[in-house]
């Protein structure tokens, strides 16, 4: 019962990017279309999990004082691993997310999960977590981009659901902070009632 | 007039924050008075000034001549990391004015991605060219203070106003940035 409530502790009641307003460039930037929102995710994913699977194996070795670097040294890595995967196998997906896919190494949510979670719990429990957490993202971040590219282009996927052109504002940067905006008001509001 | 159009392209154009979303999480979290976002805004024109040269000259010396360039984001990390450190050891020794004026900024930066961000930029932008990175991430900087400054001063007005209540704290203010990066949109073909 425990563990399965560290996997939907992400996912709802501390979900990164709707609840603890973390993670937010991206939320911001890679939301245009719902493909790149899910790109961007599952590789959000696989370095969170990663990286909390390390960390929580290497806590007991890593010196308190060299703590931070030698995380940001191990997310950095997995980073570097995602990176060099979605240029060989996805062009076009590296192409549209460019810059944001080696800025995982700063997004916060990664480091604060290694710092908050995975350096003080088991490994099992730091894998689900990361689990957790990263699919907790790619869903939040995948409402938003729904969201912007029904509003901006009338498409899903790029498939046209509603005939109409869309309005462009919303494909551009001022859409991405007020359908976020609203997103953030809308799970408050869930949230209450 | 090269660098002219470059800069004002960098301040208003292509706003980092505004239309390129790099450094949100500085931007959202202490722009609540204009003081300390001026503070931030400086801290983070020191930090990406220094950081930019300092990973443009790595970039040219170390990593493209050895063609260890999927290395990048490593090694870029690292040395912003302890760039950030070193700098904060030696404002506290030589200037400790500054130091307290900038010091609780600095810890902050490390993970702001504005600075990776425009480091790793700067590469794909002009390759080996480390004056033009330099004048180019100066640029940035000055478009960040610009947008956090702004934005602060909106949300120091907007205190004082009535807002709905399930509006209040980060949903107003990120409808807020929305209209404010309409507003930058005027600029576009400015340049």
């Amino acid at each position: 019962m425990n563990k399965i409530k560290l996997l939907t502790n992400g996912l709802i009641k501390e979900n990164p990017v709707l609840v603890l307003v973390l993670g937010t460039c991206p939320a911001l930037a890679v939301t245009t279309s719902v493909f790149n929102a899910l790109g961007m995710g599952l590789a959000t994913t696989f370095v969170l999990l990663m990286s909390n699977m390390l960390i929580s194996m290497l806590k007991n070795v890593i010196p308190d004082k060299v703590r931070i670097p030698s995380f940001i040294l191990v997310i950095a890595t997995f980073v570097s691993i995602v990176d060099l995967v979605i240029q060989g196998f996805i062009p076009a997906l590296s192409a549209s997310l460019g810059i944001f896919i080696p800025l995982i190494v700063v997004n916060c949510i990664v480091l604060g999960r290694a710092e908050a979670f995975a350096s003080k719990n088991s490994v099992f429990d730091s894998i689900l977590d990361g689990i957790g957490m990263g699919i907790g993202f790619t869903f939040a971040i995948s409402i938003i981009a729904f969201f912007r590219e029904l509003l901006g282009s009338g498409a899903i996927f790029s498939h046209k659901i509603i005939p109409f052109d869309g309005i462009l504002v919303f494909v551009l940067a001022p859409g991405a902070f007020i359908v976020y905006g609203f997103t953030i008001a809308a799970v408050k509001w869930l949230q209450k009632s | 007039m090269e660098y002219i159009l470059m800069i004002i392209g960098a301040i208003l154009v292509n706003n980092i924050i505004l239309a390129q979303f790099l450094g949100i999480c500085p931007f959202l979290g202490v722009s609540n008075k204009i003081s300390t976002a001026v503070g931030m805004g400086a801290a983070v024109v020191f930090v990406m000034t220094l950081a930019t040269l300092a990973t443009s000259i790595v970039n040219t010396y170390i990593l493209m001549p050895f063609n260890l360039l999927f290395l990048q984001t490593i090694a870029f990390i690292l040395v912003i990391a302890s760039l950030v450190q070193m700098v904060e050891i030696i404002l506290k020794k030589i200037s400790p004015p500054l130091y307290q004026a900038l010091g609780i900024f600095l810890p902050l930066i490390t993970t702001n991605c504005a600075v990776l961000g425009v480091a790793i930029l700067v590469t794909q932008k002009f390759s080996t060219n480390i004056f033009d990175s330099v004048i180019y991430a100066i640029s940035v900087a000055i478009g960040f203070t610009l947008a956090i400054t702004i934005f602060a001063g909106l949300r120091e007005q907007m205190d004082l106003v009535n807002i709905p209540k399930g509006m209040k704290g980060v949903p107003i203010a990120l409808i807020t940035a929305g209209i404010l990066a309409l507003a930058f949109m005027g600029f576009a073909g400015l340049v």
